[in-house]
């Protein structure tokens, strides 16, 4: 796919609800096949898989336009994929294939795409923080009315890169929403044992700032709050944090069976799995008729086929791409 | 030509290129209404206000953060680390982030940041503000680095960095920014990074010296009757000028490199590996590096000018050099430390 279909994957998603669902479904999906190519064999090194975390992703790429910077974490297939690049892209990367989005010299942990807004997705945990306030500095510099959004998991909301972010957003007034990606873990560690309080957005008190709680299995509420915020921001309200609440279902990374979760909590938070209560919202508002989740269904393993099809066609990343970005020219 | 100092010149530096393009920033502790702790952005503020001027509380890792953010997305920002071992809480963001942003992104974003940092020793701060640190940086592609030696150097090459669209480190030797010097402003003045700038003529040996070790390289080469040295200032420790380098020690055929910094790791240790396997066999003596001890800086008075190479020290060094055609040992061999 071309620059313009990308373009007009992220159109899809901001305009329509239906394009979100379909679209999470495709994030599901594509999770699933990275997972089960890294069990079989087919890619080397490690990656990070948002199967629950759909909802999060389609809000905000549904709520920002292609002139805000996102930065992202290494899990961020997800909000790659919702923010509009193709599966083949990011497969491709993933697979260290030139077709990737940087060439294959990157991996799964560094996604980008700057027409689409997307900074390279971080490794290192908070260092996105203060480089969306700084995004948003130079549009409050130059006057513009963009805006910039950091997403982060709970656990970077312990490193100092997020309480100097946050401060410094704060005190400049800056056009940036701060989005955390609560999930639960930080790799193998639960959230009550790296954190002393429940709620993350409680942190935003301490800097001046708004702190919302998200239901982030719910698409809509996560795009209203991200609209909302925006709004906030490019009117000169200064920065907002939104807690989004959600879940990882797979493990930590490629080897992690999550082993250490409580029992029966994967399932309790299953009941509320984002994708069937969005299908079950879409159907009662009869924007989904009977058979259309299954054509999505359908549409969407073709297209993961053709990619993976597309990915395995293209060549290794080259020498080229490794030597060829080091130093912009002067 | 203007008479100014050290840290006038960086402020002028400072002040022409955001005069020239309206993207140039500038933040950090102190740095606009006091004018920085070293008076390096004296006058900014009234000039450019209070959007391009700014001061930050004190948060290394969130605004060098919100510097990489700044020129992902267009801006130029120049932020100051008051001493470079504050770099040390924020070391992430230029190594990890800023250094990699062009390769991570197969070419689609820059990151021009400028990060400007006091070094060194000579003014009795005590040892955790008077490192060079400068091999933090030496092992990062995608960055960088230059060291100050004075007012001239300081325009020109401040100049140079902060116009790169790439992210440069820019060390200043905090000793020397009350030194005075002429400067010529204006395009005339900027002198380009990754080329070494020859200070002194001479023909038996050429001594590669950068930062506040140009002065005392300079003045050893002046005490000598013996022997004529030709200085280097290497100006770009990355990427250096390997062929500049090479071809002047390829005339002299001796290699003497002084360093304001540890011995063990130093950036001279570079030069010299590289320089001894490009010119094995042609150099009449080994490559001498005079350097500091392998020790935290010392802060008395006495000590902490004998830690740092000085002119009578290097002039000796050199003597004994070419007199033997052995590397001679350092001072603190003579005090019963192992070299
Ligand atoms: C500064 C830093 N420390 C440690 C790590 C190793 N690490 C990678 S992911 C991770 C857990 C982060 O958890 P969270 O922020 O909740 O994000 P999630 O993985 O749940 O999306 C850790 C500790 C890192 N990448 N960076
Ligand atoms: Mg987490």
């Amino acid at each position: 796919m071309g620059d313009s279909d990308r373009m007009e994957r992220r159109r899809a998603v901001a305009a329509d609800r239906v394009a979100r669902y379909e679209r999470m479904v495709e994030i599901r999906a594509f999770e699933d096949r990275v997972q089960g190519l890294f069990s079989e064999g087919r890619v080397h090194g490690t990656t990070h898989t948002a199967q629950g975390q759909e909802a999060v992703a389609v809000g905000i790429a549904a709520a920002v336009q292609t002139t805000d910077l996102v930065t992202c974490t290494y899990r961020g297939h997800g909000i790659g994929l919702a923010l509009g690049m193709t599966p083949e892209v990011i497969l491709g990367e993933i697979m260290g294939r030139d077709i990737g989005c940087v060439g294959g010299i990157a991996g799964s942990m560094h996604l980008c795409d700057r027409e689409l807004g997307l900074l390279p997705t971080f490794a290192i945990i908070g260092a996105g923080i203060p480089v969306a306030a700084g995004a948003a500095l130079t549009a409050q510099v130059r006057g513009t009315d963009d805006a910039a959004i950091g997403v982060f998991g709970d656990g970077a909301a312990n490193i100092g890169a997020f309480h100097e972010g946050l401060n410094l957003a704060a005190i400049w007034n800056l056009p940036v929403v701060f989005i955390c990606e609560n999930n639960q873990y930080g790799e193998y560690s639960r959230i009550d044992l790296t954190t002393p309080i429940e709620d993350l957005a409680d942190r935003a008190a301490s800097y001046g700032i708004p702190g919302i709680i998200v239901d982030g299995q719910d698409p809509d509420q996560t795009f209203e709050a991200v609209s909302a915020a925006l709004a906030v921001a490019r009117s000169g309200g200064g920065p907002t944090l939104l807690e989004m609440k959600t879940y990882r279902y797979a493990g930590h990374s490629r080897a992690d069976k999550a082993e250490y979760r409580p029992e029966g909590e994967f399932e309790r938070w299953y009941e509320r799995d984002p994708i069937n209560t969005f299908r079950a919202r879409l159907e009662s508002e009869g924007l989904l008729a009977p058979g259309d989740a299954e054509a999505i269904d359908e549409r969407v393993a073709a297209r993961l086929e053709a990619a993976l099809q597309a990915v395995e066609e293209s060549p290794p990343a080259t020498v080229d791409a490794m030597f060829g970005n080091i130093y912009a020219p002067v | 030509m203007v008479r100014m100092r050290m840290n006038q010149a960086v402020a002028a530096a400072l002040a022409d290129e955001m005069r020239e393009d309206p993207d140039v920033v500038v933040f950090g502790e102190d740095v606009a209404v006091a004018g920085g702790p070293f008076k390096t952005s004296d006058g900014l503020l009234e000039e450019f206000g209070p959007s391009r001027v700014r001061d930050t509380p004190i948060s290394e890792m969130g605004f060098l953060g919100m510097a990489v953010g700044a020129a992902a997305s267009g801006l130029r920002p120049v932020a100051e680390i008051m001493f470079i071992e504050f770099l040390g809480v924020a070391l992430d963001m230029v190594v990890t982030e800023a250094g990699k942003f062009h390769f991570l992104s197969r070419g689609a974003f820059t990151c021009p940041i400028t990060v400007r940092a006091s070094i060194g020793a000579g003014l009795g701060f005590g040892c955790q503000h008077s490192q060079t640190m400068e091999n933090w940086m030496s092992h990062a592609p995608g960055l960088k680095m230059v060291m100050l030696s004075g007012p001239q150097s300081a325009y020109g090459l401040l100049r140079s960095a902060i116009r790169d669209p790439n992210p440069v480190v820019v060390l200043e030797p905090r000793a020397l920014y009350g030194g005075r010097g002429q400067v010529t402003t204006g395009a005339d003045g900027i002198l380009p990074l990754g080329e070494a700038r020859r200070v002194r003529e001479g023909d038996d040996v050429t001594v590669v010296s950068a930062g506040a070790m140009v002065k005392v390289a300079l003045a050893a080469a002046e005490a000598s009757d013996d022997w004529s040295a030709e200085v280097i200032d290497l100006q770009t420790l990355i990427p250096w000028d390997r062929d500049g380098v090479v071809s002047a020690v390829r005339r002299t055929g001796r290699l003497v490199i002084v360093e304001e910094s540890p011995y063990t790791s130093g950036w001279g240790t570079e030069i010299a590996a590289y320089v001894g396997a490009r010119l094995f066999g042609e150099l009449r003596a080994p490559v001498l590096r005079i350097t500091c001890p392998d020790v935290p800086v010392p802060f008395g008075r006495e000590l902490e000018q004998r830690y740092m190479p000085n002119p009578g020290y290097v002039t000796d060094q050199i003597d004994q050099l070419l007199a033997t055609g052995r590397v001679p040992d350092p001072w603190w061999v003579g005090e019963g430390r192992s070299a």
